[in-house]
């Protein structure tokens, strides 16, 4: 038995390398490393017939009209992108102080109504201007009352600069404004 | 000299290779932890936006993917250029998206169920049609969590175009 024991011969490790190797390429090749990201918004219930619901003031709605050609019209007046997001962050923050714009945040609603025919890349911006504008809100409202950035407060203190300023985009039902497909 | 030089010049040995099975599964396990499947084959341009204000979606598990898009070149004959909507690996149409909500949600544990994410990967020439089809037949299906797949760019770079 003893004899038998020690002339066990030891098994040659030199493939392991090629093992290892073909694994290793193996998930090269079939899996990806892209983690995903992106804009998260909530999408509303589907009803099937919409109540009415109590009329908002016009002053207090953010009208944000996109057309096929991919043009804004935010309150009736033709808008670039890159000024969205300042008209939005005065919309947000006016406090009553402009009778023709918000009461205050929680009564302001940013409208977006968008055609067929507008270019997901359009949206895309729109939606992010917005975000962006609600982001910068409340991070200037972070460092006024805390004299921190929004990152660093406490959990309690984000979720209370949310509720001063909440995100409220309403996304209108689609409508084919001009003949888009 | 001759004899010494002759010595020094067989005695190079190889250099040793015990330890690169080693190297290679610390790479392997590398790649396996890091990465994941790949689930379908693109058929549709898939160039997504970019935006800044994103949030990573952390449990894979839990998201669905709608691929929407013009098909990419090699199915452009069979298939015409007209936007797509890809689910799995198929072209469908936008009145499958119910029941592919309805398969993805069946294939999560009980307790996840609510936190479904969809996640809307379309190409930046998509019209809004598409999209607004898509979104339409997800609430219908009631899977609210919507992510628009979009890439990274700088919060204060406004130029879009």
């Amino acid at each position: 038995m003893a004899r038998k024991s020690r002339s066990i011969p030891e098994i040659n490790a030199g493939s392991m390398a090629d093992i290892a190797f073909l694994l290793l390429i193996f998930f090269l090749v079939t899996t990806t490393m892209d983690s995903d990201s992106g804009i998260t918004i909530k999408l509303p219930p589907y009803i099937e017939e919409p109540e009415d619901v109590p009329p908002i003031k016009k002053k207090n709605v953010l009208e944000i009209l996109v057309n096929a050609n991919n043009q804004l019209l935010v309150e009736d007046r033709l808008t670039r992108i890159d000024q969205l997001r300042d008209i939005t962050k005065a919309f947000i923050t006016n406090e009553g102080k402009d009778p023709n714009s918000s009461d205050n945040p929680h009564k302001a609603v940013v409208s977006i109504k968008n055609d067929r025919g507008t270019s997901y890349k359009t949206y895309i911006a729109v939606q992010n201007e917005l975000k962006a504008a609600y982001r910068e809100v409340r991070e200037e409202y972070s460092l006024r009352t805390y004299g921190r950035k929004l990152e660093n407060l406490s959990e309690q203190q984000q979720d209370e600069v949310s509720d001063k300023y909440p995100q409220k985009i309403s996304e209108a039902e689609p409508e084919n404004i001009e003949g888009g497909n | 000299m001759a004899k010494f030089k002759k010595k020094r010049a067989s005695s190079s040995v190889g250099i040793s290779t015990a330890s690169l099975p080693d190297i290679v599964f610390m790479l392997l396990f590398f790649f396996m932890v890091a990465t994941t499947m790949r689930e379908v084959t693109l058929k549709v341009k898939n160039n997504t936006p970019s935006a800044s204000e994103i949030e990573k979606l952390t449990k894979k598990s839990l998201v669905s993917f709608i691929y929407i898009g013009s098909p990419i070149k090699q199915l452009e004959e069979e298939y015409g250029t007209a936007t797509r909507i890809q689910l799995n690996d198929a072209f469908k149409s936008k009145e499958d998206v119910r029941e592919f909500v309805e398969n993805e949600r069946a294939k999560l544990p009980e307790y996840d169920k609510g936190k479904m994410i969809v996640s809307i990967k379309a190409d930046v020439d998509t019209k809004m049609g598409v999209v607004t089809d898509v979104k339409q037949e997800l609430r219908k299906a009631n899977a609210l969590k919507l992510t628009y797949s979009t890439k990274k760019r700088d919060a204060d770079d406004k130029n879009y175009d």
